[in-house]
């Protein structure tokens, strides 16, 4: 495990629940790759941040789906970014990255392509959605902002990780697969 | 009551033994409802004692509401096992309520609430009135809740307290002691103890005289047997010295001649001489474990003598004077020969105290208090414990595992090494998980309370049995346990059980009867809620399943699945109408309790006859015995408890069916095999059971099947991890586990799995024609 | 002053507190839950007081004064019940049956040790 993505958040790792910088509303967030696709999430949902290793994978899961990891004893599982979003399975190396996220009571891992720069973006400047193809569903997305000229996209975690996203994509999977 | 250190050390101590005592109390409470007629004076017994603990711990901590109330009850049950009140169901029904306030009670005293005092101030008056006691003084609030309701649910009450004040509490004193008038009657330096025989002569002397003190002369001549109380007489004369100077002198009088002299008999009194600033009341006080085995005389002198007078009875005129004998009844309201309790009984008792006729405690061993010796400790720790042990097991698999791969002479040795260690390791790990075992009792004890209180509310006429209550689980599981059983119980005492006239109608007895059974049962605990009620309805199970789009409109369902559909996700929703099912509400949040602990639940019914309900649990949350069977490229692990065996199936012992379905033949009989590979989608494994390995396993509903694996990889002892900590149930698999490579693995489910096999079996029947075919050769 | 004192009462708060305080001012505390846990552990060994609850499951306190107060060994030690405000025939019943003296719960820690002094020397 020697990839340079293994480090624990450190404020996760003293343990305290480290407050936002209020003034002016600013949040800090980690953007990802997938692909070309730039995303950004809440740093605060963060965990960890892991070179991916081998699942082990749970029978009758849509694709995205892609097993279970150990977590220092813990059952955490992995969903596929990539495929979640409709563009295929990740062929997932060392090199690719798992965000470990806490949502809800909840720990998951998302399989990324790569962590690019961790972002401090004030809410006022975070545009809503427009009526866009960006190969997801709008709803999970809090927003859009641009950094750099490049345009990232804000997930909301929480929407996409709960029960029933999964099952809605559960059943978008078994529908485009004609069933089980 | 002053506390002078911190007594916040003991808190913990006593709302844990609140909690024991009041489940005690409940328990003895419902033993003398059964028994009115005959009853058992060693429950009554049970009862106070427990009551009388927890006022005991609430003086304490001057707990100012619950020491009252509990006074109050502590005093009804002592009338009632000295006799001088009957028990009637009545009475006995307010107690149980009362037992329940003071549960309240107890819970804001923990929390450090104010309470709201008509909660208990009103159930406190009946309680007295239905004893005989003269009531207490209630603050003019709103009495009407306090009428007699025989339906005691905690919900009655309206816990979300209204910040009333609290009334001061000066009450508790007065109250026990009617006849009394006013604070006058209570010693204003209630001291507390007193010392019952008191002799010692004190020679005291100093020749000072404090001539601007106060001077009193005490006369104290004990009964010859005052000695035998085991004071002593010293201790007395140095309590007065204590309150000043005192001079005394001991008047012999009484001595007998040396070989006459009894060792525990007094003879000898004296006069002592005593100034002081204290009242007369302190040095009453000194005597006051005394004054009834003596003569005691305290004059106040007015003049202050320079000299000791020798004297021995001094009948000087002085404004205060107070005689004490044994025989007496004091002159004086303040001559009281114990101040510290003004009681409802004259004052001074006689010397020859009339015993009365105690229960001997003898031959009865109260069954309450178990002569097992014990210990509390935090479950943090045991806990810690487990996880400790769980760990040592996957460290050791570990090591096991690199050893076996040494394949040479120390590798033997080791892998010999390890075995015992695996042993040792087994041995600890089930002593630990003992300790955390808990007899299922602690939930049972509340059902029959429950079945009571809701059968008589709702006119319905039930009896429940419990049998294997001693049946031991972990204690998370019980904790798990309490919602779920409390569910089904209600369930079936609201739905399933008919109304006492329909049941005569229908030729059953007029009580129903409800089933809560527990016992161990192939690694597991199986519970089951047994009634002879209606059973489920059929009709309208099928016609809400096709509302809500649980089945489709034209799928057939065989009895058995209809009726477990009541579990399914989303068939009782908040607006279910509970008589259409029969039991709607809520048996999906049952279920998914009961799986998430490891369990499994599912029900019998039989229309018009009953229904019952059979849920299974795992022992123990944390360690299984499993065997590793690998399927294609994957592996999974089987609970060897339940594996009854596995074979290589020869080809003529199989039988397929046209719909897909194999068989195997094993000693006659034919057992369906389940198709891991085709239920979990497994590539690259085993399709025909002749060229793989069938493991024969005994599930709950479907009795026994036959998995399909390659082959077997070992047995393995593992450590169980949750799957839906973080995710959603999978149906075939329970669990997760750690390998010894740190890998996961799965637990197979291998109820789910027979009913996905079941399941998938009946789609395919449905799809094909239907015909019965059968191989030839049968 | 390093008294051995027995401590008997059903309830574990209440032992606590008892064996607690005394501790604290130096005696050696020796506990039972009952009666007969009380003989038990006493057997022949001479304490120099014993302090006992009155409602005991097994054996009550007034056995067990009665008991004690026949014991070739104990009978003159000192004994204090524990006894609460309205108690007040059980604390007669604790004397006639040979009690030195007697304590109304709740006490005070001061008010323990005080009484201890008065009947120890």
């Amino acid at each position: 495990m020697s990839s340079p993505y293994n480090y624990l958040m450190p404020q996760h790792a003293q343990g305290r629940d480290v407050q936002q910088d209020n003034d002016d509303d600013t949040r800090q967030y980690i953007s990802f790759t997938i692909g070309k696709e730039e995303y950004g999430v809440d740093i605060m949902a963060v965990r960890e941040i892991k070179a991916w290793t081998d699942t082990t994978h749970l029978p009758n899961t849509p694709d995205f789906m892609r097993g279970v990891l150990n977590l220092r004893g813990v059952v955490v599982p992995i969903f596929d970014l990539r495929c979640r979003f409709g563009m295929g399975l990740t062929e997932a190396t060392k090199m690719h990255v798992v965000i470990i996220m806490q949502v809800g009571h909840r720990l998951v891992g998302m399989l990324v392509d790569a962590v690019s720069d961790i972002l401090s973006i004030a809410d006022n400047i975070i545009q809503e959605m427009p009526k866009m193809d960006l190969n997801i569903d709008d709803e999970y997305l809090t927003g859009l902002v641009t950094v750099n000229e490049k345009l990232v996209a804000l997930l909301n975690t929480e929407l996409l990780f709960n029960q029933q996203s999964i099952e809605d994509g559960v059943m978008l999977g078994q529908a485009a697969t004609g069933g089980k | 009551m002053p506390q002078d250190f911190d007594l916040n050390q003991f808190k913990a101590t006593y709302f844990e033994e609140c909690r024991e005592l009041l489940d005690t109390a409940e328990e003895q409470l419902g033993v003398l409802q059964v028994q009115l007629d005959d009853v058992d004076i060693e429950t009554l017994h049970a009862v106070f004692r427990c009551v009388h603990s927890i006022k005991g711990g609430a003086g304490a901590f001057n707990f100012t509401t619950l020491i009252s109330f509990s006074h109050v009850l502590e005093t009804t049950l002592d009338l009632l096992r000295e006799g001088r009140v009957d028990l009637s169901s009545d009475l006995v029904d307010c107690l149980i309520r009362a037992n329940d306030v003071l549960g309240i009670l107890v819970h804001y005293a923990q929390n450090e609430e104010e309470i709201a005092a008509d909660i208990w101030q009103n159930i406190a008056h009946e309680l007295e009135i239905l004893s005989g006691q003269k009531p207490t003084e209630i603050a003019p609030q709103e009495t009407q809740k306090a009428t007699s309701s025989l339906i005691a649910s905690l919900s009655d009450y309206n816990l979300s307290a209204d910040e009333e004040e609290e009334q001061g509490w000066g009450l508790f004193l007065e109250n026990i002691s009617p006849g009394l008038d006013g604070d006058g009657a209570v010693e204003k330096d209630d001291q507390g103890w007193g010392l019952f025989a008191d002799e010692e002569p004190q020679i005291n002397d100093s020749a000072e005289i404090t001539s601007d003190k106060p001077h009193y002369r005490i006369r104290f001549v004990p009964e010859p047997h005052l000695l035998q109380f085991a004071n002593e007489p010293l201790l007395l004369a140095r309590e007065l010295n204590t309150l000043g100077h005192c001079h005394g002198v001991a008047d012999l009088s009484r001595l007998p001649p040396l070989n006459e002299i009894a060792p525990d008999v007094a003879y000898l009194s004296w006069t002592f001489d005593l100034y002081t600033d204290h009242d007369l009341v302190d040095i009453e006080e000194v005597f006051e474990f005394v004054i009834d085995d003596c003569v005691l005389e305290i004059e106040r002198v007015q003049d202050s003598a320079k000299d000791v007078a020798e004297d021995k009875l001094l009948t000087r005129p002085s404004t205060e004077k107070t005689i004490h004998k044994p025989d007496d009844t004091p002159e004086k309201s303040l001559a009281q020969t114990k101040p510290v309790s003004p009681s409802p009984t004259t004052p001074d008792q006689p010397v020859v105290a009339k015993h009365e006729g105690k229960k001997s405690n003898n031959d009865t061993v109260n069954t309450t208090t178990p002569a097992v010796s014990s210990i509390r400790v935090d479950l943090d720790r045991v806990d810690r414990l487990v996880n400790m042990v769980g760990e040592l097991v996957i460290t050791q698999s570990m090591l096991k595992q690199q050893a076996d791969e040494l394949a040479n002479n120390a590798g033997l040795r080791m892998t010999q090494g390890f075995e015992e260690l695996n042993a040792r390791t087994r041995e600890l790990q089930e002593s630990v998980m003992a300790i955390r075992m808990q007899p299922v009792k602690s939930v049972f004890a509340r059902m029959p309370r429950l079945v009571r209180e809701l059968s008589s509310k709702l006119g319905k006429k039930v009896d429940l049995i419990t049998a294997g209550e001693m049946t031991e689980v972990d204690k998370t599981v019980i904790e798990q346990l309490m919602d779920p059983l409390t569910h089904m119980i209600r369930n079936s005492v609201d739905h399933a059980i008919e109304m006492p006239q329909d049941r005569l109608a229908a030729g059953k007895p007029e009580r129903a009867t409800i089933q809560l059974r527990a016992e161990h049962k192939s690694g597991r605990i199986h519970i089951e809620v047994i009634d002879d009620g209606r059973g489920i309805d059929r009709e309208a199970v099928k016609a809400k399943a096709r509302e809500k789009g649980l089945i489709a409109p034209d799928e057939d369902l065989d009895d058995d699945e209809l009726d477990n559909l009541i579990f399914a996700p989303g068939f009782s929703t908040a607006q279910s109408v509970s008589d259409v099912s029969g039991r709607g509400v809520g048996m999906d949040v049952v279920r998914r309790n009961i799986v998430s602990l490891g369990g499994r639940i599912s029900v019998f019914s039989t229309p018009g006859k009953g229904a019952r309900f059979v849920m299974s649990l795992p022992l123990t949350l944390a360690v299984l015995d499993g065997m590793i069977v690998k399927c294609g490229s994957e592996k999974y692990i089987i609970a060897l408890t339940s594996i009854i065996e596995s074979i290589h199936p020869l080809k003529e012992e199989l039988k397929s069916l046209m719909n897909g379905d194999v068989l195997v033949s094993v000693r006659g009989e034919y057992i369906p095999v389940v198709n891991l590979h085709r239920l979990f989608n497994i590539k690259g494994a085993v399709t025909d059971p002749a060229e793989g390995l069938v493991v024969i396993v005994e599930t709950e509903r479907y009795g026994y099947v036959g998995i399909l694996v390659d082959e077997l990889l070992g047995q393995q002892q593992v450590v169980i991890k949750s799957l839906e900590e973080n995710y959603d149930p999978i149906a075939g698999i329970a669990a997760a586990t750690i390998m010894g490579n740190g890998k996961i693995a799965l637990i197979l489910d291998v109820d789910g799995l027979a009913e996905m096999e079941h399941g998938a079996e009946k789609r395919r029947k449905h799809a094909k024609l239907q015909q019965q075919i059968f191989l030839s050769g049968e | 002053m390093g008294l051995r004192v027995l401590a008997v009462d059903d309830s574990k708060t209440m032992r606590d507190m008892v064996g607690f305080t005394l501790k604290n001012a130096g005696h050696e505390v020796i506990e039972a839950g009952d009666g007969e846990d009380a003989l038990g552990k006493l057997g022949d060994d001479r304490v120099d007081l014993i302090i006992t609850d009155i409602n005991m499951p097994r054996m009550d306190g007034i056995e067990l004064i009665k008991a004690l107060r026949m014991h070739n060994i104990h009978k003159s030690t000192p004994i204090l019940v524990l006894t609460t405000e309205s108690d007040n025939s059980k604390k007669n019943e604790g004397r006639a049956a040979g009690a030195t003296g007697w304590i109304v719960k709740p006490f005070s820690p001061d008010k323990l040790l005080q009484v201890v002094s008065k009947v120890c020397p």
